[in-house]
């Protein structure tokens, strides 16, 4: 179990290292191989129209001018040991882990990413609960009333869920719920958790339904089809023939056997919201890590984005070892070696 | 397949009902406001001096900066105004005046010498800090100081880097003498005086100061790139807080003294900016009246605009605000056939302006065609119309063949393009400009680049456009500020020309140039409006830019809110100064 | 058919521990109708061991569980009578049976492996069928099991206890689905192929410990397989099964000595023995089983019957009835008497 998680530990670092720098390779490296010089890189970050000088400067004050690996070897630096920044009238010393600075709007990057983090952790935590929950309970009576009305309604709308983009869902349930109903007038304004709970709930009650709406869909969609596969086996059969309830062969045996998959993919599913709800967090004005990874995107803004890119991967790595540990918990045939 | 998008239709056009009928009951809506549509293009609605309440704003992003050392956008300079005060400002009125200067912390307008090359500012006396402090001139030059090092602040125009003496000078924050005030090209004599010492003669100088550069920053508050975090207050409201990419709030200063400005109100208690927000689901709130004012004001989004556009009830809430804004295409001198005039008139005459002005959105949130550079609403334009493209400007094709055939191609040619592909209303702009040439025998080839890189290594770059023959180029242009200098001089002054990154896609013409110097030293206004309005007509005349809309921004003003009117100095936005909400 | 499910006051009440008549289990498809049971009778005492042989898709299977009443009402038509020591089974309802199953009769199924729940001990799964039937405590249970684990000669029970199913080799495997089969104290065990996954050592330590147990249980067992020489190990009575239906019941000395049915010498013929040499190579059963949707009309073995054309035509369009050749001995063929027997001394026996 413990050499398990060192080994897995290691590799979950070497990819994230790697994950680094292809993507520093991707904003830094590539440009430059296509035959961007260093100064059409910097003049992505001056204003409207600029000189040559300014945009000299700010390739300087970037480094741009530097060769990629040295830029590269500074951003691992200021993960591990901090950097200093040029705030103007002093140097201001970025501490570890120090995700390089944002110098469209002037702020160091993890502070940033720290600020955002707890919308993205409120919005698929509490999404993820209703889909499961609802998911879930939709599949497995699905299969159980398999060909009846109550299994295609629920499967129409699971196809519905599947289908539907959230922008679509999410801007209708503002227009109804918010703008008609005036039932949650402040949402897609966040507010903090420790800040005001009655407020942060009904902030964010229509992006959890309308994301846990679409995830719902596909854990319905996949329990149904575990459920029906799992209740065809023969341990079923013996289950039954012990004279166990109809309900303990469900709920004990059949359901247990089903939700073993759905388990990994939560998890992943889980590990990549956490990097940033993008459609939802952008659809509902919400600034998680989402909205923040397009909008970077849309400035430019390469160190966030490179932050947000590190960020994401940590989040999908962490959840790949927590599903594997899980996994190996509640399956005995898998074995931590 | 199919029958899912009958679905998704009667869902979309579901929502969009719901939406509307949303309208008025929430918030401050009501029904009430004496509103008709562009109404506030001419006096301010719904007019108020009633005090109170929270002015709510909102903002799909986020300001360049709110710093006034690094900001270069119209509506950050509109906002700015809340909390800071410069030497000179456009009046704060609806209508042409908006575009005339008035002073603001200075007593009158710049002194000048003879040679233009000094300018002198008196301060008004008895203005104070948010914390009670007076202002004195020093904290003006320091904050110009500031807009010099571009290292710091990347963002805001390179005006003063380029007309002041600055004789080596780079930033106050390498500056090792006492008071960080060593830059040379500015004196204060005293605490009330500024004198600007520019290298070369300028006679539009009062525009320079009305830059948020000359918003005075104390320099011992002074955080560097920090220092947006609490920007310290000279106008009617001070931070509370911001958070980049979240949220601001402003409440009033109770330092401002309405007696030194005649500019602003203080009507609201407080004013708060939602940053970020969904553009579609802010054009909602602004309908069902959940917010006040769309802060960015370049007008709402096509589905805002098509359900304004369709109901008289929120149309007489609305404005066409006009614009310092043109869409152009250029025609490359360099790129043959057109170093032959007649083949660049050929195409002024060819375009169907008509169906480029709907592929914008239409008169009423595309805007109005345009026959030449200067729009009505900069000073000395002259209604001028050399290439009449034919009734209802659907182009001239008789006309153009002519010009063809003077070019020595009657039977047209093949030419590219251009147009960003992440703009979908430039790219149909192009499209139908390629249909209208096509009448006339031009077969335009459409070539998309990413908008990213359009300037910096495709359309705006020399080299490129000379070696993959971009002929025609789609382009949009804005003024800094409604001026001929501040609106043409980057379009059409040749020796602006660089290797890359143009925003002058190739006039070149020595005698335009020379009009441009002769501008620069005419001190008297309208003489010198007269010299910008020639130069346009000069630029029309060698037919290297075809224009073809004079912008327009269809903005949405909620009945709730008080006191509010297009300001045509601050490029067709809300003047953010004046309104309020009782 | 109704039945009257109160014990004893039956017209024709059941005299046997176990009384199947005429039980007739339907599956209506797409396809048609597949009459996978199609009147079967048969009666079992205490202590006495039945086998039904049958070649797969011979109704062997669904007989089994249809006698646990674990056919799905929404897809199965069952009908007939199962009298289960005086209480009916087919119109009882679904709980009754439910209470019935585990506790008055109990399965062993042919894969241990697949039949035991992947993510459950061992020792939790017998704890759990036990609780079901005895209102007692966790610890009492778990002793239970240990002691159950330990009666099928599973060596370390405490230990293995908390075992999953993967830890256990084949026939320890079995062995547990045995124990736990047994953790009621079942009146009427039913062995469904219980061999068929084990190798042939384990295979005869498994038909020992199944019978040691019957004894010392005192239990009706009930053994399906499709090997003759399982049921040779155990079985008092044999019962051959082909196309749904039974063809021929007899003691296990009528069966290997005096098989009458052509069907019964073929399934003889493809038994391997052990016992002595081999004269010739096994002999196959030609052809397949039927189609349980399309049953031939006559006979439904005569498409197979290498004497079919002994009846003048009768296997074709006359179904053979179950009649009793001989006490205790009943055969469904159209054939003879001397004409089995002959062909049963002189042109079989002497191939095995």
């Amino acid at each position: 179990m413990v050499t398990f998680l060192i080994r897995r530990l290691i590799a979950a670092i070497a990819l994230l290292i790697i994950v680094s720098m292809v993507t520093f390779a991707i904003f830094f490296l590539v440009p430059r191989l296509t035959g961007a010089t260093t100064a059409d890189l910097a003049s992505r970050y001056v204003g409207k129209s600029a000189g040559p000088q300014a945009i000299h400067e700010v390739e300087v004050r970037l480094g741009l001018n530097r060769p990629v690996a040295i830029q590269y070897w500074n951003f691992v630096k200021g993960i591990i040991i901090g950097a200093h920044y040029d705030f103007g009238p002093s140097k201001v010393y970025c501490g570890p882990p120090c995700f390089g600075y944002s110098f469209i709007n002037q702020t160091p990057v993890w502070p940033d990413l720290l600020d955002r983090a707890p919308v993205t952790l409120s919005l698929a935590a509490g999404a993820a609960i209703i889909w499961v929950i609802f998911g879930v309970t939709a599949g497995v009576i699905s299969a159980l009333k398999r060909g009846t009305a109550i299994d295609r309604v629920s499967m129409g709308i699971a196809l519905a869920g599947v289908s539907l983009p959230i922008f679509f869902t999410g801007l209708l349930s503002l227009a109804i719920f918010r703008d008609n109903l005036n039932w949650f007038p402040n949402a897609g304004t966040y507010v903090g958790l420790t800040q005001n709970p009655l407020q942060w709930a009904s902030a964010l009650a229509l992006p959890w339904v309308t994301l846990a709406f679409l995830q719902a869909a596909l854990y319905a969609r996949l329990t149904r089809a575990g459920m029906l596969e799992t209740m065809g086996e023969d341990y079923i059969r013996t289950a039954r023939a012990k004279g166990l309830p109809e309900r303990t062969v469900i709920v004990r045996h059949a359901l247990r056997s089903t939700l073993t998959p759905v388990l990994t993919i939560f998890g992943l599913d889980l590990g990549i919201l956490l990097g940033g709800a993008v459609l939802t967090e952008s659809t509902f004005s919400l600034p998680g890590l989402g909205k923040f990874a397009i909008d970077s995107i849309n400035n430019n803004d390469l160190p966030r984005v490179l932050g947000v890119v590190m960020v994401g991967a940590f989040f999908i790595v962490l959840c790949n070892l927590v599903v594997d540990i899980l996994y190996a918990v509640v399956d005995p045939r898998v074995r931590l070696s | 397949m199919r029958r899912s998008i009958p679905l998704v239709a009667t869902g979309l056009a579901a929502s969009l009902a719901l939406a509307a009928c949303g309208g008025g009951s929430g918030g401050s809506g009501g029904s009430g406001g004496d509103g008709t549509f562009n109404a506030a293009l001419t006096k301010p609605v719904n007019p108020s001096t009633k005090t109170g309440g929270t002015l709510r704003l909102a903002n799909s992003g986020d300001w360049d900066n709110v710093d006034p050392a690094d900001t270069y956008y119209a509506y950050s300079w509109d906002f700015a105004r809340l909390y800071g005060r410069t030497l000179m400002m456009f009046k704060s009125v609806p209508g042409k005046s908006g575009t005339e200067l008035t002073p603001d912390l200075a007593q009158g307008p710049g002194q000048h010498s003879a040679d233009l090359k000094t300018w002198t500012y008196k301060l008004k006396p008895g203005i104070k800090y948010e914390d009670g402090t007076p202002v004195r001139a020093q904290d003006i030059k320091y904050d110009v100081e500031r807009s010099l090092d571009k290292k710091v602040f990347p963002n805001g125009p390179t005006y003063f880097n380029d007309y002041l003496d600055l004789q080596g000078y780079t930033s106050p924050y390498n500056d090792k003498t006492p008071g960080k005030l060593g830059l040379k090209a500015i004196d204060t004599p005293d605490d009330q005086t500024i004198v600007f010492h520019l290298k070369k003669a300028f006679a539009a100088f009062d525009y320079f100061a009305m830059l948020p550069a000359t918003m005075p920053v104390p320099p011992a508050k002074d955080t560097g790139a920090n220092y947006k975090q609490h920007v310290v207050a000279t106008g009617p409201y001070k931070f509370e807080n911001y958070t980049p990419g979240k949220s601001m709030a402003l409440v009033r200063n109770t330092n401002w003294d309405p007696s030194t400005d005649p500019n602003r109100k203080q009507l609201p208690d407080r004013i708060e900016v939602q940053l970020g927000i969904n553009a579609d689901d802010l054009d909602n709130r602004l309908i069902n009246g959940s917010l006040d004012s769309d802060v960015v004001g370049t007008g709402v989004q096509a589905a805002a605009a098509a359900k304004i556009q369709s109901q008289a009830r929120l149309k007489k809430n609305a404005d066409a605000a006009p614009t310092a804004r043109l869409w152009y295409t250029a025609i490359s001198g360099d790129v043959a056939p057109f170093d032959n005039i007649h083949c660049r008139r050929a195409v002024e005459y060819a375009a169907d302006k008509t169906a480029m002005q709907t592929a914008f959105g239409g008169p009423l949130s595309g805007g109005d065609v345009a026959t030449h550079l200067m729009m009505p609403l900069i000073p000395g334009s002259k209604d001028i119309n050399p290439y009449p493209s034919g009734p209802g400007n659907h182009g001239d094709i008789a006309k153009a063949k002519q010009e063809l055939a003077a070019c020595g191609k009657p039977n047209g040619f093949k030419t590219v393009l251009t147009a960003r592909t992440e703009r979908v209303k430039e790219v149909n702009g192009a499209l139908a400009l390629q249909q209208s040439l096509a009448k006339v025998g031009i077969q335009a080839e459409i070539k998309k680049f990413p908008q990213g890189d359009y300037f910096k290594l495709y359309a705006g770059k020399p080299e490129y456009v000379k070696k993959n023959g971009l002929g025609l180029i789609m382009m949009a242009w804005g003024a800094d500020w409604p001026e001929g200098f501040g609106y043409l001089s980057q379009i059409v002054d040749s020796r602006v020309i660089r290797d890359a990154g143009n925003t002058n896609l190739g006039v070149k013409d020595p005698a335009v140039d020379k009009l441009v110097d002769q501008a620069a030293v005419t001190a008297d206004a309208t003489a010198r409006n007269d010299l910008w309005a020639q130069i346009d007509a000069k630029v029309m005349d060698d037919a290297y830019i075809m224009p073809f809309l004079n912008v327009k921004g269809l903005l949405y003003r909620p009945p709730g809110v008080k006191n509010v009117f297009v300001n045509q100095g601050l490029n067709g936005l809300y003047d953010y100064a004046q309104m309020g909400v009782k | 058919m109704t039945q009257d499910q109160t014990e004893g006051s039956a017209p024709a009440g059941p005299k046997s521990f176990l009384d199947v008549r005429d039980l007739r289990i339907h599956f209506p498809t797409d396809d048609g109708l597949v009459k996978s049971v199609d009147g079967l009778s048969f009666q079992l005492e205490r202590g006495r061991t039945l086998g039904i042989v049958g070649e797969s898709g011979s109704g062997k299977s669904v007989t089994s569980l249809g006698l646990l009443g674990l056919h799905n009402r929404r897809n199965a038509r069952v009908s007939g009578e199962i009298w289960l020591d005086g209480q009916e089974v087919v119109g009882a309802s679904p709980e009754q049976v439910r209470r019935l199953r585990g506790r008055k009769m109990a399965m062993i199924f042919q894969d241990p492996l697949s039949s035991m729940h992947p993510l459950y001990t061992v020792g939790a799964q017998i704890i759990e069928a036990y609780r079901i039937h005895n209102d007692v405590s966790k610890q009492v249970a778990r002793k239970h099991a240990i002691d159950m684990l330990g009666r099928v000669g599973i060596p370390q029970p405490d230990k293995r206890v908390d075992d999953y199913p993967h830890q256990f080799s084949g026939g320890m495997r079995q062995r547990a689905m045995i124990a736990m089969a047994l953790s009621c104290d079942p009146e009427l065990l039913i062995a469904d192929e219980p061999t068929t996954a084990l190798d042939v050592t384990v295979q005869a330590q498994i038909l020992d410990l199944i019978r040691d147990l019957q004894e010392e249980f005192n239990s009706a067992v009930i053994m399906i397989t499709h090997d003759l020489g399982v049921v040779a190990e155990l079985s008092d009575d044999i019962l051959v099964m082909y196309g749904g239906r039974c063809v021929e019941y007899g003691s296990a000395d009528d069966i290997f000595h005096r098989p009458e049915h052509p069907y019964t010498w073929g399934l003889l013929g493809s038994m391997p023995r052990l016992d002595r040499d081999r004269s010739e190579r096994l002999i196959p059963i030609k052809g397949s089983p039927p189609s349980l949707i399309n049953v031939p009309v006559g006979c439904a073995f005569s498409p197979r019957c290498a004497y079919s054309e002994l009846n003048q035509g009768r296997s074709e369009t006359e179904r053979p009835e179950l009649r009793e050749v001989a006490p205790g001995h009943r055969v469904a063929c159209h054939l003879g008497r001397e004409d089995r027997h002959r062909i049963w001394t002189e042109e079989i026996r002497p191939k095995l």
